[in-house]
C-alpha cells in the first residue's frame, strides 16, 4: 500500500508540474517550436519528427525498466531466476538492428535537411532577396541594407514574403547571429563571411540573440527583427534615408567602440563597400593588436 | 622597481576586490590555515606524508583524487548555486548578484572545475582503486609516474583556485574560444590561469593514461585473456586509449594559444593570418573524445554493478565489449557537431550528423544489454543499483536530445542555447556522475573496511535525481524560448524568470544530495565499527576485488590468483576452491615524495607564467628537469615483503574474522 502511495504521489507531482510549467508559458513565445518563417517551419518540424521517432526506443526502455525493476525484485520468488544467462544471439542482433534502422531512418533525414536547410543556400521565391549585411560589433548589431544605402543598429526591417540573405561578419571576437523565430543561427567570425538565408512567414516582431559568448555585454547583445509589408518596408527605407546620421568610416570608428545595451539606431546612408573593407581588414598584414577595454579591470594588472 | 619586474604582473591589486570574490578567498584561506593548524597540533604531519602525499599505493593515490574531487564538487557546486542565484534574479531593471564579468567567470570555472578536477578526479580515483585489484595485479605498471600523475593534477587544481585569491579566471567559457581569450580581448591573467591549469593537470592525465593501458595489457593475473576481464577494466582500456590519443592534442592547442598571449604569436588571433577556427576545431577534437573517456568508465561500473546486484552474469558480454570500441572509434570522428554553425557546407555538416548519430547505435546496445541483465535477476535494490537505475532514465531523455541535435539543421536552433546546457547536463551528470557515485558506494567498504550507510546514501540519490530533473527540464524549454547560455541578464517581458526559479530550486536539492552524501560519509565513519566488513565480499560480489580482505591488504593479493572463467569470484564461491596456503615474497615501491617535488615545481612554471614572473618559470622548469633526473638515478625505490611478513599478516586478517 506504501509503495502505491509513493507511485500516486510522483504522478500527482508530475501533473502538478506540468500545469505550473504551462502556467508560466502563458502568454509567452517558445520561439522554437512557434516560428514565424518558412525556415523555422521546417526546423520545428523536424524537432516533433525526431522526438516522435525516438519515443520507439524510449517507451520500450523506460517500460522494461520499471518492469524488469519491479518483477525481478529479489524478494519476488515467483520469478524465475537464471544466473548463469549470459546472453542471446537472436534478442543482442535485434538490439543491435533496432537502432541501426532508427539510425538509416535519421541519417536519410540529416542527409536530406542539411542540403535543403543550407543557410547558405538562397531561398527559392519568384521575389529577388533583399541583401542585408550584419556586423557583430562590442556589444551590438549593426544591419547594413547595401541596395537601400541605409544601416541600422539592433533593428532590421524586412519585407514579408520576400527571402533575406543576411550575409554575417564580425568586427570583433566571434560571435552567433540567432534569429529563433525565422530559423536558425550562424557564428559571425572576424576576416570571415557566413550567410543565413531566411524569410519571414508573417509580419511581426521578433527577437533575435547573440548565442556565443563574446564579453561583458554579451547579454544585452539583442536585436529585433520587423517582419513588414512591402509597403511598410519602402517607408521605412524612406524613414531611414532622413536619419541625420551617414555610415562612413568616422562614425564607424565611433560605432564599433565598445558599448552595452544599445538603443535601435539608424544611419541615412552607407559608405559603399564598408562591409568589405571591415571583412578584409583582418586579412591585411598590418592589422596590429590595439589593447581593448574588452577585458579585465586591472585586477590582472597592467597590459603589456 | 627591480622588485616590482621581478613579480612580473603581480601586485596589490591581483587582491580579491568585490565582497563575493573575497568570501570564496577568505573560504581557501581558512580552510587551509585550519588544515595547517590541525595537522601541527596533532603533529600529524610526519604521518600525512609518510603515509600519504608519498604513497605510491595505487588504493592510497585514488582516495586522494576522490578527496580533491570531492572538494572541488563542492566548489564547482558553488558555483553552480552562483549562476543559478543570478539568472533567478537577475531580470528587467534588477542586475542580480554578480556583474557580467564575475559572473562569466563562474561560469567558466564552473565547466572547467566540474569537467577536470571533479569528473576526471573522480574517474582517476575509481580506477586507482579498483582496476590492479579487478585484474589481480598488485599494483599499476608504474607506481612512480602514477603518483606524479596525481600531483599534477593536484598542482593544476591548485593553479584554479589559486585565481580566487591572486586575480582572476578566465572569463572566456570553459573551453576559452579565441579571439575572445587572446591577448587583445581578455588582457588579464584569468585565460593563462586556465591555460596553465589545463596544461599541468592534462599532462598528468595523459601520463596516467599510459600507465594505466600498460597496466591493463601486461599485468592480468595469469588465466585472464582480454575477453575474460571485468568490464570496468574492458571500458578503462577503451577510455585509456582515448587518453592517450586525445590529451596530447590539447597539450598542442593549449600550447599555441599561450604562444600567441605570452610571446605575441598569431596562431587564433583575429588578424595576421591567425585562425580561430583551428582553434575551435582542435579543441573538440580533444573535447569530444574527453566525453567518453569520461563516460565509459562510468558504463564499466554501471555493468560491474547491475550483473553483482541482479546475482547474474552480465548479459551480451562480447556485444558489450564491441559496443564499446564502436563508441571509441567513432567518438574521433563526430567533433564538428559542435559548431555545425561555423559554415561548413551542407555534406561535410550531413557527414559529421551521421557519425554523431551512429553513436547511438552501441550506447543503446549497451542499455538493452543492461535491462537484459536484469532479466531474469534476482534484483537488489542497493544505492549502487538505484544510481544506475536513475541513469538509465535520464541518460536515456537526454540520449534522444542527443540524437536530435545531430541533425545540423535542427543544431541551428537548439546549438548554444540552454537546450544544449540541458542535454550536455543529463548525459555528464546523469552518465557520468551518477556511476562515479554508484561505483564509490559499491567500491567504498573495499577500501575503507566498512560500508556506507544505506539509508542516507538512498536520501541522497532522491535529491539528486528530483533536483536534477527539476534543475534542468526547465532549461530545455528555455532553450526552446529562445534562451541563450551564459546570460547574465534577460528582460522581464521574455517570461523566463518562473522557469529560471523552479531551476534555482532544483539546484538547492541537488545540493542537498550532496549534503546528504557528506553527512552519509560522516555518519558511516561514525557508525564504523557496526559496519565492518569482514568477509571481504559485502555485495555477493563476482569479480577478483571481492575474494580479497577488506579493507585490501598493501599487496591487494597474498598470491597471485589464476582465472578460468569471467567473474572469477563468483565461479570458485560455487564450485568452491582449494585455499592457497603458500605465500612467495612481494615486492613493492618504497613510497617516494619525488612525485610531489615534479609537481611542486610544475606549480612554480605554471605560476610564473600566468604572472610573467619568468625567473620563477624556469627555476620550476630546472627543477623538474633536475627532480626527474634525481629520481631515475634512485636505484633503491622498491623494497621486500617476505613471505614470513605476508603470512603474519593474513593469518592476523584470519583471525579478526573469526573473532566476530
Amino acid at each position: 500500500m506504501k509503495k502505491h502511495l509513493k507511485i500516486w504521489l510522483g504522478i500527482l507531482l508530475t501533473v502538478l508540474a506540468a500545469v505550473l510549467t504551462a502556467w508560466c508559458l502563458r502568454g509567452h513565445t517558445v520561439s522554437v517550436l512557434q516560428p514565424a518563417g518558412q525556415i523555422g517551419h521546417k526546423e520545428r518540424n523536424l524537432i516533433a519528427f525526431t522526438a516522435g521517432l525516438s519515443l520507439v526506443v524510449v517507451v520500450p526502455v523506460l517500460t522494461m525498466l520499471g518492469y524488469f525493476a519491479w518483477h525481478y525484485r529479489e524478494d519476488n520468488k515467483r520469478a524465475k531466476y537464471s544466473p548463469e544467462l549470459e546472453g542471446n544471439a537472436i534478442a543482442e542482433t535485434i538490439w543491435w538492428l533496432i537502432p541501426t534502422v532508427l539510425l538509416v531512418v535519421i541519417g536519410v533525414i540529416t542527409w536530406r535537411s542539411s542540403y535543403a536547410l543550407d543557410p547558405f543556400k538562397p531561398l527559392s521565391s519568384t521575389k529577388k532577396a533583399l541583401h542585408v549585411q550584419v556586423v557583430a560589433l562590442d556589444w551590438k548589431w549593426l544591419f547594413i541594407y547595401p541596395g537601400q544605402n541605409v544601416a541600422s543598429v539592433n533593428v532590421a526591417a524586412v519585407p514579408v514574403g520576400m527571402p533575406v540573405d543576411f550575409e554575417i561578419t564580425s568586427d570583433t571576437v566571434m560571435s552567433s547571429f540567432w534569429a529563433p523565430q525565422l530559423g536558425g543561427q550562424m557564428y559571425a567570425m572576424p576576416g570571415m563571411s557566413t550567410h543565413l538565408n531566411l524569410m519571414a512567414d508573417k509580419a511581426g516582431s521578433y527577437d533575435g540573440v547573440a548565442a556565443n559568448i563574446s564579453g561583458k555585454g554579451f547579454s544585452g547583445m539583442r536585436f529585433t527583427i520587423k517582419a513588414v509589408s512591402d509597403a511598410a518596408f519602402n517607408s521605412w527605407v524612406n524613414t531611414t534615408h532622413h536619419a541625420p546620421h551617414s555610415l562612413d568610416v568616422a562614425s564607424y570608428a565611433a560605432l564599433s567602440k565598445p558599448s552595452k545595451n544599445n538603443k535601435p539606431e539608424f544611419y541615412g546612408s552607407v559608405d559603399s563597400g564598408l562591409y568589405d573593407t571591415i571583412m578584409t581588414k583582418y586579412m591585411m598584414p598590418t592589422q596590429t593588436n590595439i589593447p581593448h577595454e574588452h577585458g579585465t579591470e586591472p585586477t590582472g594588472g597592467t597590459t603589456p | 622597481m627591480i622588485f616590482a619586474n621581478l613579480l612580473g604582473r603581480l601586485n596589490w591589486h591581483a587582491l580579491p576586490q568585490d565582497a563575493i570574490t573575497r568570501g570564496g578567498a577568505a573560504m581557501i584561506v581558512l580552510v587551509g590555515v585550519g588544515a595547517v593548524v590541525a595537522l601541527t597540533v596533532t603533529h600529524k604531519w610526519k604521518w600525512l606524508w609518510k603515509e600519504w602525499l608519498t604513497a605510491q599505493d595505487p588504493k592510497k593515490i585514488g582516495v586522494m583524487y576522490i578527496a580533491v574531487a570531492t572538494l572541488m564538487l563542492l566548489r564547482g557546486a558553488a558555483d553552480a548555486l552562483m549562476m543559478r542565484a543570478q539568472q533567478a534574479t537577475s531580470v528587467g531593471s534588477s542586475q542580480g548578484i554578480l556583474d557580467s564579468y564575475h559572473f562569466q567567470q563562474v561560469f567558466s570555472a564552473h565547466g572547467t572545475i566540474m569537467i577536470f578536477f571533479v569528473a576526471m578526479g573522480f574517474m582517476f580515483g575509481l580506477i586507482n582503486l579498483v582496476l590492479p585489484l579487478q585484474i589481480g595485479a598488485r599494483d599499476v605498471a608504474f607506481p612512480f609516474l602514477n603518483s606524479t600523475s596525481f600531483w599534477l593534477f593536484a598542482s593544476g587544481m591548485g593553479l584554479v583556485n589559486l585565481s580566487l585569491l591572486l586575480g582572476e579566471f578566465s572569463a572566456a567559457g570553459w573551453l576559452a574560444y579565441p579571439p575572445l581569450s587572446e591577448l587583445q580581448y581578455s588582457p588579464g591573467v584569468g585565460v593563462d590561469y586556465w591555460i596553465w591549469a589545463l596544461q599541468i593537470a592534462g599532462v598528468g592525465s595523459l601520463l596516467s593514461g599510459v600507465n594505466f593501458l600498460v597496466t591493463i595489457l601486461k599485468m592480468r593475473a595469469p588465466g585472464m585473456t582480454l575477453m575474460k576481464m571485468p568490464m570496468f577494466a574492458w571500458s578503462v582500456l577503451a577510455s585509456m586509449s582515448l587518453v592517450a590519443f586525445a590529451f596530447p592534442i590539447l597539450t598542442v592547442t593549449l600550447t599555441l594559444l599561450a604562444l600567441d598571449r605570452t610571446l605575441g604569436m598569431h596562431f587564433f588571433t583575429a588578424g595576421m593570418g591567425g585562425n580561430a577556427m583551428m582553434y575551435v576545431n582542435l579543441i573538440w577534437a580533444w573535447g569530444h573524445p574527453e566525453v567518453y573517456i569520461l563516460v565509459l568508465p562510468a558504463f564499466g561500473i554501471y555493468s560491474e554493478i547491475v550483473a553483482t546486484f541482479s546475482r547474474k552474469k552480465l548479459f551480451g558480454y562480447a556485444s558489450m565489449v564491441w559496443a564499446i570500441w564502436a563508441i571509441v572509434l567513432l567518438s574521433f570522428t563526430v567533433w564538428l557537431h559542435h559548431f555545425f554553425t561555423m559554415g561548413a557546407g551542407a555534406n561535410v555538416n550531413a557527414f559529421f550528423g551521421i557519425t554523431t548519430g551512429i553513436i547511438a547505435i552501441p550506447t543503446g546496445v549497451k542499455i538493452f544489454n543492461w535491462l537484459f541483465t536484469m532479466y531474469r535477476g534476482r534484483i537488489k535494490f542497493t544505492t549502487p543499483m538505484l544510481w544506475f537505475m536513475g541513469f538509465v532514465v535520464i541518460f536515456t531523455i537526454g540520449g534522444v536530445a542527443g540524437v536530435m541535435m545531430s541533425v545540423p539543421a535542427i543544431d541551428y536552433q537548439v546549438h548554444n542555447s540552454l537546450f544544449l546546457v540541458a542535454h550536455f547536463h543529463m548525459m555528464i551528470v546523469g552518465g557520468v556522475v551518477f556511476g562515479y557515485l554508484g561505483g564509490f558506494t559499491y567500491w567504498f567498504p573495499k577500501i575503507f573496511g566498512f560500508r556506507l550507510n544505506e539509508r542516507l546514501g538512498r536520501y541522497a540519490f532522491w535529491c539528486w535525481s528530483i533536483g536534477f530533473v527539476l534543475a534542468f527540464t526547465p532549461l530545455y524549454i528555455l532553450g526552446l524560448m529562445g534562451a541563450t547560455r551564459r546570460l547574465d541578464h534577460y528582460d522581464a517581458s521574455l517570461g523566463w524568470q518562473p522557469l529560471f526559479i523552479v531551476a534555482g530550486i532544483g539546484a538547492l536539492l541537488v545540493g542537498a544530495g550532496i549534503a546528504f552524501q557528506i553527512l552519509q560519509l560522516a555518519v558511516s565513519i561514525w557508525q564504523r565499527d557496526q559496519r565492518r566488513d569482514l568477509t571481504g565480499d559485502p555485495w555477493n560480489g563476482r569479480t577478483l576485488e571481492w575474494s580479497v580482505p577488506s579493507p585490501a591488504p598493501v599487496y591487494n593479493f597474498s598470491t597471485i590468483p589464476v582465472v578460468y572463467e569471467r567473474d572469477p569470484f563468483w565461479v570458485v564461491k560455487r564450485m568452491g576452491a582449494p585455499r592457497q596456503k603458500h605465500y612467495e615474497d612481494i615486492l613493492l615501491p618504497k613510497n617516494t615524495g619525488a612525485g610531489v617535488w615534479i609537481a611542486g615545481f610544475a606549480f612554480a612554471v605554471g605560476f610564473g607564467m600566468v604572472w610573467h614572473i619568468f625567473w620563477l618559470a624556469i627555476i620550476g622548469l630546472l627543477g623538474v628537469v633536475t627532480s626527474i633526473i634525481v629520481r631515475a638515478c634512485d636505484e633503491d625505490t622498491e623494497y621486500v615483503m617476505t613471505a614470513a611478513e605476508v603470512e603474519k599478516h593474513e593469518n592476523a586478517l584470519a583471525r579478526r574474522r573469526q573473532t566476530v
